[in-house]
C-alpha cells in the first residue's frame, strides 16, 4: 500500500461483551478496519464504557471510569467500536464533567473521534470495498443507541449491499427496541420478554434465515429468545458478515448444532 | 386517584398476562405511530416547528412570572376570575367554592388530566356535587369506576365488549356490539346532562397571555357543550400552560394534533375569553380560571425544568415499547409512559414512583417523537441518580454495581474476571452453545437462553496474536 | 388566595434565580407580546388566492365536511329547503345574521332565529373565515351568532364566503384583530364533523357535536 497518505490510526474499543462473549466480532472489526487501510491498535487498559453505572444513576463511578477510557484512548486519531450503544456512551462523557474540568475538553475530543464501525467505514472513510459472500436472506435490527444517538441506519445496509448473494428483507418495527436495555432485561424480565417476543416474531415473519445487528447486547437478547423458542433463525453481528467471517457458529449456536444440520 | 406506582412490577406482570388488555394495546401499537408518521410526512416544516416549539417553551419558562401576570390581567379585564392554587387541596377547594356559589348539583366535565391529578371527582362527589365526565372515553370509565390509562385516549385499555357490557348494565339498554350505536347511546344520555348541568369544568391546552383566553382541543365537541351550556365555566390549568400570543398558540396547535392522533388538525379548537358578552344569546355567565402550581414552580432551575415544556400530546407513550407492553394502569397513577416516568416522581415522590424512571431501556424513541424535544431519557436518568444518591435503589443492584465498577477500574483484575466468566459460561453451556438456566441471572434465563461465549477473551487472543507477529 | 398567588410567584422567581423582570428584559417581552411575531408558517398555504380556495376545499373534504358551491346567496333557501327533510326536518334553527335572515325564505320552511336546544336537527350560521391550511372554519360568537348553534344540532350548515378564505391560521387571527373592539367570547375553529375513536381506536363520526358539517361555499 502506498505510504504517501498516512494511514488512519484507530484505537479499537472492544466493548466488554465482545471481549467476553464473542471475540470474533472484535477480529472482524479489526479486519474491516485494516481492509479500509487503517492502522489498528487495542489499548490494553480499556475495560467498560460505563453504561451500567451511568444508567443506574451512579454518576461518580461513571465519571471515574470515563477518565480511564479518556486516558486509554488519548492520542488516537479515531476510536472505533462494534457497538452503537458503547460508542454512544463515549458521546455522553462531556456532560459528566464541569466546563472548567480539564477532562471536559478531553471528553469532547474523544467524542469527536469516536465512531461506531459501520458509520466509520461509510461516513468517515467512504469505504465500501467489501469482499464477502453470504448467500442468505437477512433481516436487520436497528439498535436504539446506534440509530437514535449516532444516526446509524443506512450505513450497515449500504455495506451489506456489497455482500455477494445477500438479500435484505426488512422487518416490521425494525427500529423498535428489542427489550435488552442493559440491566433493564434482568430488572424487568417480564416486560423485556414481551418486547423481545415482539421482535422475534417480527424477525421471523420476514422469512429471513439470519438476523443481523450492530450491538452484541441486543443480539444476545434476541438470540437467547430465538433459541428458547426453538427458532432456526441465526443471529450474527453485522461485522461478521461484512468481514466474511461466518464460519464460526452463530450466537447461541454450537458446532454440534451445525453438524446435526449437515 | 390512589397511588399504586410502588406496585409497578406486579401491575406490569398482571397486565402482560391479561389477553384482553394485550389486544387493546395492539390497537395502539398499530394505530398512533403510523398516523403520526403519515402526518409528519405531509408537513415538510415539522422538524423546524419542533425546534421552534422547544425554543418558545423555553422562552415562556424563563419568563413564566411575566406571562402569568399578563394572562391574569387579561382574564380579569375580560370579566373573568382567576384563582391561584399552590396544591391539589387549594385547587379542589376553589372549584368546590365556585360550585357552591352557583348552587350546583351536577357539573359536566371535559377531559382534563389535571382534574385527575387533583382527584377532583371524588372530592366533589363527597361534597354533594355530582360530576359527569363527557368525553366518551372518560364517560365509559366513570360508569366502570375506572381511571384513564392514557392521557388522550383514556379508555384505550378497554375493548368493544367492555363498553357493550357496561352500557347495557348502566343504561339498562339492550346490549349492542355496534360501536356507532354505542356512541349514539352515549350521545343521547349525555345530551340531557349537558343541558341540566349548573357548572361546566374543562381543562386547557393553552392559556394565551395576549388575550387572557384558554384553548381547548377536542374531536368530540364535548368540551364545547361543557362550557357553553352551563351558567358557569371553570377552567383548571397548571401554570406551565401559558403561551404568549395567538401566533405562539398556533405553533403548538400545529404540533399537537399531528403528534397526538396524527390528524392535520383536531376537529374543535375552541378559544374562550371571559364570560358571555352583554349582548350574547348564549355562553356562560361566569368564567373562572383556576391556575394550579402543584410542584411545577419547584421544577424551575433544576434537572427537570425541561419537562415543563410538555404539551401533553401523548406521542411519547404512543411510541414507547414499555407502555405498549404494559399499558397505562401499570404506572399506578395519573401520568403514564415516558412523560409520566419523569413527572410522576416529582408529583408523588421518587420513593413511591421509583420504578417508573427505571422501567425504561432508554431506547430514546420518546425523545425522537416529542414535539418540544424534551430529553426524556436524560431526565429519567436524573431520577435514577437521585435514587442512587438517596440509597433508594435495591441493595443487590448497588452491591453488584459497586463490584462491577471496582473491576472496571482495575484492568488486570478485570481481564481475569472476563476470562473466568467466559470460561465458566462456556463450561456450563457444554456442547449446546447456550445455557438454559443461570442461578444468578434468573431474570434472563426465565425467558431466554444465555448464549455461550465463543471461548477465550478478545484481549487475550489479541495479545497472543501480537506476540506471534513480533516473533515472526 | 392572594397568599397562594404570592407564594407561587416567589417560587417561580426563586427557581429562575431573579426578581421580577425589569429594564430591558421587561421591555423585550412586552415588545414581543405587542408585536406578536409569527413563528414558522408552513409553506403549504402560501398560494395564489384561487389555489388557497382549492386547498380549503380539498382539506375540508378530507376532514369529512360536505361542500356545496353557490353562485349567489339568494340560492341558499332553496338549497336548504331541499336538504332539510333528509336531515331530519325543521325547524331550521339559525343565526340572526342579517345577510341570512334577509333572504327570501319560503313560507313553508319552518325557521327559528334563536340559540340551539337539545333535539334540534339542523342549524344554519355564517362563518368568519375559512382557513385553507387544514380546511378549517373560524366562527366567532356574538349577538347574532350564538355558539350553541355550532354544537348542539345534528347537522350544522355553514355559509362561507369565498372571499373569507385565508391561507394559514395567522391570517385568520389577523382578521380577528382587525375587527377591533371587544374580543369575542368564543372563537371556534372547526375542521369537519364531530368524531371519536375512544372505542377500540376505531373512528366513529358524530360523537357529541354535529354528525354532519355542510359548508355552502359562496362564490362572491
Amino acid at each position: 500500500m502506498s505510504q504517501q497518505t498516512p494511514r488512519p490510526q484507530v484505537g479499537l474499543f472492544v466493548t466488554c461483551l465482545v471481549d467476553m462473549f464473542r471475540p470474533s466480532v472484535g477480529f472482524a472489526t479489526v479486519k474491516l478496519l485494516e481492509m479500509a487501510g487503517c492502522q489498528v491498535d487495542v489499548p490494553g487498559t480499556q475495560t467498560c464504557c460505563g453504561q451500567p453505572s451511568f444508567n443506574s444513576g451512579d454518576r461518580a463511578s461513571t465519571k471515574r471510569l470515563a477518565k480511564d477510557v479518556i486516558d486509554a484512548f488519548d492520542g488516537f486519531e479515531y476510536v472505533v467500536g462494534p457497538s452503537g450503544s458503547c460508542i454512544g456512551m463515549l458521546h455522553h462523557y462531556p456532560a459528566l464533567f464541569a466546563p472548567d474540568d480539564p477532562y471536559r475538553a478531553r471528553a469532547e475530543s474523544l467524542a469527536e473521534r469516536a465512531y461506531e464501525i459501520t458509520s466509520f467505514l461509510t461516513d468517515v472513510l467512504n469505504f465500501d470495498a467489501i469482499l464477502a459472500d453470504y448467500e442468505h436472506r437477512v433481516t436487520y435490527h436497528d439498535s436504539c443507541a446506534g440509530l437514535r444517538e449516532l444516526g446509524v441506519k443506512n450505513q450497515p445496509r449500504q455495506l451489506l449491499e456489497k455482500v455477494g448473494g445477500l438479500d435484505i428483507s426488512e422487518m416490521e418495527e425494525a427500529e423498535t427496541c428489542c427489550g435488552f436495555g442493559g440491566t433493564f432485561c434482568v430488572k424487568y424480565p417480564d416486560i423485556s420478554n414481551r418486547m423481545v417476543s415482539n421482535k422475534t416474531s417480527n424477525a421471523t415473519a420476514t422469512q429471513a434465515d439470519t438476523l443481523l445487528g450492530g450491538d452484541l447486547g441486543c443480539l444476545l437478547n434476541m438470540a437467547g429468545k430465538l433459541k428458547r423458542e426453538g427458532s432456526p433463525l441465526q443471529v450474527r453481528h453485522v461485522v461478521e458478515v461484512l468481514a466474511n467471517m461466518t464460519d464460526t457458529p452463530a450466537i447461541g449456536e454450537s458446532q454440534y448444532d451445525l453438524a446435526k444440520e449437515l | 386517584m390512589q397511588i399504586n406506582s410502588p406496585q409497578f412490577k406486579e401491575r406490569a406482570k398482571t397486565a402482560l398476562h391479561d389477553p384482553s388488555l394485550q389486544k387493546a394495546l395492539g390497537n395502539l401499537r398499530h394505530g398512533f405511530p403510523g398516523k403520526r408518521a403519515a402526518a409528519v410526512a405531509r408537513m415538510p416544516e415539522f422538524e423546524q416547528l419542533r425546534d421552534e416549539g422547544r425554543d418558545l417553551k423555553n422562552h415562556v419558562i424563563e419568563h413564566l412570572d411575566f406571562y402569568l401576570e399578563q394572562f391574569e390581567t387579561k382574564v380579569i379585564e375580560q370579566g373573568g376570575q382567576v384563582h391561584w392554587a399552590r396544591d391539589a387541596e387549594e385547587a379542589r377547594k376553589a372549584i368546590l367554592d365556585i360550585c357552591r356559589k352557583a348552587n350546583a348539583k351536577t357539573v359536566t366535565k371535559g377531559k382534563s388530566m389535571v382534574s385527575e391529578e387533583i382527584n377532583l371527582n371524588d372530592y366533589l362527589e363527597e361534597h354533594g356535587v355530582h360530576p359527569i365526565e363527557t368525553d366518551l372515553g372518560e364517560y365509559i370509565l366513570q360508569l366502570r369506576e375506572d381511571h384513564p390509562s392514557h392521557i388522550i385516549a383514556p379508555a384505550i385499555h378497554l375493548n368493544l365488549d367492555d363498553v357493550s357490557d357496561i352500557f347495557s348494565k348502566k343504561h339498562g339498554t339492550e346490549r349492542t356490539d355496534d360501536p356507532a350505536a354505542l356512541m349514539q347511546e352515549a350521545r343521547e344520555m349525555l345530551r340531557k346532562q349537558f343541558v341540566a348541568a349548573d357548572v361546566g369544568i374543562t381543562g386547557a391546552n393553552f392559556c394565551v397571555a395576549e388575550t387572557g383566553s384558554t384553548l381547548i382541543v377536542t374531536n368530540e365537541g364535548n368540551g364545547d357543550l361543557t362550557q357553553i351550556l352551563p351558567r358557569v365555566h371553570v377552567v383548571i390549568a397548571t401554570i406551565d400552560k401559558v403561551v404568549p400570543t395567538l401566533e405562539d398558540m398556533t405553533l403548538f396547535q400545529r404540533l399537537l394534533a399531528r403528534s397526538a392522533t396524527g390528524q392535520e388538525f383536531t376537529v374543535y379548537n375552541t378559544l374562550s375569553t371571559g364570560p358571555r358578552r352583554s349582548d350574547d344569546q348564549d355562553g356562560p355567565e361566569e368564567y373562572h380560571v383556576v391556575l394550579l402550581d402543584n410542584g411545577r414552580s419547584e421544577m424551575l432551575g433544576g434537572d427537570f425544568q425541561e419537562m415543563l415544556r410538555c404539551i401533553r400530546c401523548s406521542a411519547c407513550m404512543n411510541h414507547c415499547p414499555v407502555y405498549g407492553a404494559v399499558g397505562g394502569h401499570a404506572y399506578g397513577w395519573v401520568y403514564p409512559g415516558p412523560m409520566g416516568a419523569v413527572l410522576t416522581p416529582k408529583l408523588i415522590g421518587i420513593d413511591k414512583a421509583g420504578h417508573l424512571p427505571n422501567a425504561s431501556t432508554f431506547c430514546g424513541k420518546c425523545e425522537s417523537v416529542c414535539p418540544v424535544r424534551i430529553p426524556l431519557p436524560k431526565m429519567m436518568r436524573h431520577w435514577r441518580e437521585r435514587e442512587f444518591e438517596r440509597h433508594l435503589s435495591p441493595k443487590g443492584v448497588r452491591l453488584g454495581l459497586g463490584a462491577w465498577s471496582y473491576f472496571t477500574r482495575h484492568p488486570k483484575l478485570y481481564r481475569w474476571l472476563a476470562r473466568a466468566g467466559s470460561f465458566g459460561l462456556k463450561l456450563m453451556a457444554g456442547k449446546k452453545g447456550r445455557v438454559h438456566s443461570l442461578p444468578l441471572s434468573k431474570g434472563w434465563t426465565a425467558w431466554r437462553e444465555m448464549p455461550a461465549p465463543e471461548g477465550g477473551t478478545f484481549m487475550d487472543q489479541w495479545k497472543k496474536q501480537q506476540r506471534q507477529a513480533e516473533e515472526n | 388566595m392572594s397568599n397562594a398567588r404570592e407564594q407561587i410567584f416567589a417560587n417561580i422567581r426563586r427557581g429562575l434565580g431573579r426578581g421580577p423582570l425589569e429594564g430591558d428584559a421587561l421591555d423585550h417581552v412586552r415588545q414581543r407580546l405587542k408585536a406578536h411575531p409569527a413563528n414558522c408558517i408552513p409553506a403549504r398555504s402560501a398560494l395564489a388566492f384561487n389555489e388557497q380556495v382549492n386547498l380549503f376545499k380539498e382539506m375540508a373534504l378530507e376532514a369529512a365536511a360536505e361542500l356545496h358551491e353557490l353562485d349567489r346567496l339568494e340560492a341558499l333557501p332553496a338549497k336548504v329547503a331541499e336538504l332539510l327533510p333528509e336531515l331530519g326536518g325543521g325547524p331550521l334553527v339559525m343565526a340572526s345574521e342579517p345577510e341570512l335572515t334577509a333572504l327570501a325564505w319560503p313560507e313553508e320552511l319552518p325557521r327559528e332565529e334563536r340559540v340551539a336546544r337539545a333535539g334540534d336537527h339542523v342549524s344554519l350560521t355564517g362563518a368568519f373565515a375559512g382557513i385553507a391550511e387544514t380546511g378549517t372554519l373560524m366562527l366567532l360568537s356574538g349577538a347574532q351568532s350564538p355558539t350553541t348553534l355550532n354544537f348542539l344540532p345534528d347537522t350544522h350548515l355553514v355559509v362561507l364566503r369565498r372571499s373569507a378564505i385565508v391561507g394559514p391560521y395567522e391570517a385568520a387571527w389577523q382578521k380577528v384583530r382587525e375587527l377591533g373592539g371587544t374580543w369575542p367570547r368564543t372563537v371556534n375553529m372547526i375542521t369537519g364533523p364531530s368524531r371519536s375513536a375512544d372505542i377500540e381506536q376505531k373512528l366513529q363520526m358524530g360523537a357529541h357535536g354535529p354528525k354532519r358539517l355542510i359548508i355552502f361555499l359562496l362564490n362572491d
